[in-house]
């Protein structure tokens, strides 16, 4: 009886995760978010004179991919029912890794390999804390950041880094095809990434323990080595955006990652993925860093004082959850 | 009530019966070994900075105590007690009195506890994503009311008043002692208390018993508010004056002290006392460090490295309890 139950009950569960019906229902969020996209685009075209200007569309677009980039991995960690916090501040210590390389006259494809193994390996220790210890993701990775900004602090000393390769800052202010360099490269993780995600068993893997992590157990899928590959990534990610910040403002800090976390967070969010996991999309991902990049560009140009920012992120955050729980009340109502 | 005498007994016993968390025995062996190894740490004066430092931090981790106990998490209270603390000192300037400058913070605070209450009770939003989505909204309040600039204090009242001691005590401890005594009464010794531990436990089953528990979950964000905003005055006694970023950050020594002392972020399980003492191995191990000479960039690794380590024996030691249960 109560074995019946249990049973019946994950496969209910399991039902929640259709994937037939999380590709129908998908387009629409993402509908809804191109809408708001051109509506901002549109208020701001007639609002100003320079926004609907390609040196200005391409500068947001570099903003949104740079947003991209960190956002990306932690994308992945929440779709599979887990959270990293520390992201911001393992970009911080492997930008200032590899300007310190760079500093010592060390080559930047040494520098560029410094950073990279650092934040991957940053990552790879949360995803061991998170299933070989069992550590809630939210804790073990806050830990984490203390431990790392701590780092940061410690290896900079209060001081800064600046003045790079022309090579190397081509990464992050480079053009190709009047297209800024990193444009291509979030294009690149967001083609790559949504085939892993959506083709590939991985990532139905991936979308199936933040679903239901018990019910994935018992279907045979390896939820550790799962759970340890997308928190490896987040770090990776956090890595190759440190890269191209580092290459594009030119200068290394130990509170250089800061201000970024709540950004790359909100855009996830407001991408329409959820905190437990099992709903979102790297494209939508993308759309909630154009919106933010757009937002944060209107500001600008309206002279609006940089001070009101975080205000604006935040609000836009909440606008963000708070339409999509009123239409998931709708769409439960209607149905 | 008087039925439920026994019951209430039974749980209790049940409840003290739990082992004590790991903090206790933390902060024991760290303050015994900073006796022994670090010259200056037993002094009187010592113990009196040592209160100092983290009266606020007390203020803070109270009521997110009660926050996490009921399965939530407030982000916003750095950003929002940075907020009070300009929206205090900018209150003084005008030259209100101080009474009236903390009861606009304390309303200010409450205000935005009431938001977040709202969001996260009546439409169910995650409590993460609202509060991270406040605590932007405070700090971009907080930065546009003062340009990012300090706002300095024109009298001297309230640094005399932070400076004012009772037998030795100083005000601020005071303070952060009353707010222990008030939030264990309210958590202790009320129903909205025992609501608290159910909403985090069940809430389910709060709402079939007839309780109204969105107004009592609301309130529990709204008390959050209001300490950001009784803290404040703190925040600005300090300094004399209030900088617009001054207490970000400090969320998360809250959220870490709170877990530190064994508050769980599932199931409504924990206790007050716990995050007192995970305030107080903070502020013992951060002032033992500083006192040894060593930089604050390793201080700050290793409160996170404490944090880590505790969590990691508390849950080997709690899963093996469930298998000697099994």
């Amino acid at each position: 009886m109560s074995i019946q139950n249990h049973s019946r009950s994950l496969w209910s569960q399991m039902g929640q995760f259709d994937v037939r019906r999380r590709v129908r229902e998908e387009p629409a969020g993402l509908i809804s978010r191109a809408i708001l996209i051109g509506a901002i685009a549109l208020a701001l075209t007639v609002a100003t004179d320079g926004f609907a200007t390609s040196a200005n569309l391409l500068n947001v677009l570099r903003q949104a991919s740079m947003m991209f980039l960190l956002a990306s991995g932690l994308t992945l960690v929440i779709l599979s029912g887990g959270f990293d916090l520390s992201i911001a501040a393992n970009m911080t210590l492997s930008a200032c890794l590899a300007a310190g390389v760079m500093k010592s006259g060390g080559s930047p494809v040494l520098a560029v390999a410094a950073a990279l193994a650092c934040a991957t390996s940053i990552g790879l220790l949360n995803g061991l804390a998170v299933t070989f210890l069992r550590l809630p993701p939210f804790l073990a990775t806050y830990g984490m950041l203390w431990v790392v900004q701590g780092l940061a602090y410690h290896y900079m000393g209060g001081s800064e880094i600046f003045g790079f390769p022309e090579g190397f800052r081509a990464l992050g202010t480079g053009f190709w095809w009047r297209v800024p360099l990193p444009v291509y490269m979030m294009l690149f993780v967001l083609i790559g990434g949504t085939v892993v995600t959506a083709c590939l068993n991985f990532g139905r893997e991936i979308y199936a323990i933040g679903a239901n992590a018990e019910a994935a157990r018992l279907s045979g899928i390896p939820v550790r080595r799962r759970r340890i590959a997308v928190y490896t990534i987040s770090g990776l990610m956090a890595g190759i955006a440190a890269i191209v910040f580092l290459a594009r403002v030119n200068a290394a800090d130990s509170a250089m990652g800061e201000p970024v976390l709540l950004p790359a967070i909100a855009a996830i969010l407001i991408g329409g993925a959820s905190l437990f996991g099992g709903t979102g999309s790297l494209l939508g991902t993308v759309f909630g860093c154009v919106i933010l990049a757009v937002v944060i560009d209107g500001m600008n140009l309206l002279n609006l004082n940089a001070n009101w920012q975080p205000l604006v992120v935040g609000a836009v955050l909440l606008i963000a959850v708070l339409a999509d729980a009123l239409g998931r009340r709708h769409t439960e109502k209607t149905r | 009530m008087s039925g439920d005498g026994k019951q209430n007994s039974k749980v209790e016993a049940a409840r003290r019966k739990r082992p004590l968390p790991s903090i206790m025995w933390a902060s024991a062996v760290l303050a015994v070994a900073a006796s022994i190894g670090v010259p200056g740490f037993a002094s009187r004066a010592n113990v009196a900075d040592i209160g100092l430092q983290i009266a606020m931090l007390v203020m803070i981790a109270m009521p997110m105590t009660l926050v996490i106990l009921s399965e939530g998490l407030d982000l916003s209270v750095g950003a929002l007690l940075s907020l009070c603390g300009v929206v205090f000192a900018m209150t003084l300037g005008t030259g209100l009195g101080m009474a009236a400058a903390l009861l606009t913070a304390a309303a200010v605070g409450i205000a935005i506890g009431l938001v977040n209450g709202a969001l996260i009770a009546r439409l169910g939003l995650p409590p993460f994503v609202v509060t991270l989505g406040t605590l932007g909204i405070s700090q971009g309040i907080a930065l546009a009311l003062t340009d990012g600039n300090a706002v300095v204090v024109g009298t001297p009242a309230v640094a005399q008043l932070y400076a004012w001691s009772v037998f030795g005590v100083p005000f601020p401890v005071l303070c952060a002692l009353a707010a222990y005594a008030a939030t264990h009464l309210l958590l202790y010794h009320t129903k909205f208390g025992t609501y608290v531990f159910a909403i985090g436990g069940n809430r389910e089953a709060l709402v079939l018993a007839g309780v109204n528990a969105r107004a009592f979950h609301v309130a529990i964000y709204a008390l959050s508010g209001l300490f950001a905003g009784l803290a404040a005055l703190l925040l600005v006694g300090r300094m004399n004056a209030a900088e617009p970023t001054s207490a970000i950050g400090m969320e998360f020594d809250a959220i870490a002290a709170v877990v530190l002392g064994g508050t769980s972020f599932e199931r409504g399980e924990g206790g007050l006392f716990g995050s007192l003492m995970g305030v107080v191995t903070i502020g013992v191990l951060r002032n033992a460090l500083n006192l040894l000479g060593v930089e604050s960039s390793l201080q700050v690794v290793s409160v996170g490295m404490l944090v880590l380590l505790v969590v990691v024996v508390d849950s080997v030691r709690k899963s093996r309890v469930i298998g000697a249960q099994a």
